[in-house]
């Protein structure tokens, strides 16, 4: 068992991982093996380093993520389901000052919220948009999400997703670099340690485009839903890894700031 | 030598770190905790890469790396 002493750094020895203050001690609801919780801790690590997390507001969203607002220590709102941009553009034109951004799964923001994000997206609204891809809808128990691989069995495509009957994935990260207002689009997987990491400097870009003023700032995050993928946790992350990139590549599609990002690049941001 | 700390009421056995282990160092300790989730052990030379604690969705490991080596810790 471990002991208090155990938590403190020995003699020789230097603490190189620990949580940030941003994210609080509470234990999230999230299913074993969830990649939201990667995902909280990396948005954790970027508001701690930038420094903004105490004018830092949250636009939670609906879905497995609602009760994203228990485990940052920053002020937020909750956004009806699918309308967390929309909240996100008043809050911020209300409070300049404040670092705004939404925390959105597949259903809020690619199904029942795509007008809304799409049209803050359009308008450039200076607020960073957090997407978690996990190809289902999770809190309500696995039904099919517009993001759905076709051949995915769901509770509502019992024999696999059709693409004749019900389309194929949206690919919402490649419609978002089209839009003009956006300033920042990626696509990153949250499957393994480097995939992990390249996606920590993608969350980063996502909030400097912000802060720089320069529009709208989107990241997208495959995930894994381990269990309505009715998989154990390292199953699913292999199933990221075969099914869903190929599908959804990984990627920057849009970086309108690069050339200045790179010259003001900080060393050692991992 | 390094070491990783498992803060065990926060693990939920999802076992995501002992797959990212380089070194497979980690694993299944056998000891459940109060919420019923099998909690993970180290048991060997750990090298400090923090890996497991970059894939732990439940920010349950607390990394410590011996000081003297010219490599620096990977944090992420």
């Amino acid at each position: 068992m471990t002991s208090a002493n155990d938590l403190r750094p020995r003699p020789g020895e230097k603490l190189v991982f620990d949580v940030n203050p941003v994210l609080n001690e509470r234990v999230t609801h999230y299913c074993p093996g969830c990649h939201h919780g990667i995902a909280h801790r990396l948005v954790s690590e970027v508001l701690h380093e930038l420094g903004v997390a105490h004018k830092t507001i949250l636009v939670a969203s609906v879905g497995c993520a609602t009760f994203t607002y228990d485990y940052f220590n920053v002020d937020s709102v909750e956004a009806p389901h699918g309308r967390a941009c929309a909240v996100a553009t008043g809050v911020r034109r209300a409070r300049p000052e404040a670092v705004v951004f939404t925390y959105q799964g597949d259903g809020d923001m690619a199904a029942i919220g795509t007008g809304e994000s799409l049209h803050a997206a359009n308008r450039g609204e200076k607020i960073t948009a957090v997407f978690i891809n996990n190809t289902v809808y999770g809190m309500t128990g696995g039904q099919m999400a517009p993001t759905t691989l076709v051949g995915q069995k769901t509770t509502t495509t019992i024999h696999g997703r059709n693409f004749s009957n019900e389309g194929g994935p949206i690919r919402l990260t490649e419609i978002m670099a089209q839009l003009q207002g956006v300033a920042y689009a990626a696509r990153c997987s949250l499957d393994s340690v480097k995939h992990v990491k390249e996606a920590k400097k993608a969350v980063r870009r996502a909030f400097d485009v912000q802060l720089a003023g320069l529009g709208f700032g989107f990241v997208e995050l495959l995930s894994g839903c381990p269990t309505n993928w009715h998989m154990t946790p390292t199953a699913a992350n292999k199933r990221i890894a075969t099914d869903m990139i190929p599908v959804f590549p990984l990627g920057v599609f849009k970086d309108v700031g690069a050339a200045e990002a790179n010259a003001v690049k900080e060393p050692g941001n991992a | 030598m390094s070491r990783i700390v498992i803060l065990e009421e926060r693990c939920k056995g999802c076992r995501l770190c002992v797959e990212a282990c380089p070194v497979k160092v980690v694993r299944p300790s056998g000891r459940f905790n109060r919420q019923g989730y099998e909690v993970v052990e180290m048991d060997g030379k750990c090298t400090g890469c923090a890996s497991c604690a970059v894939m732990c969705p439940d920010a349950a490991i607390r990394v410590f790396k011996s000081a003297g080596k010219s490599r620096e810790g990977a944090g992420a």
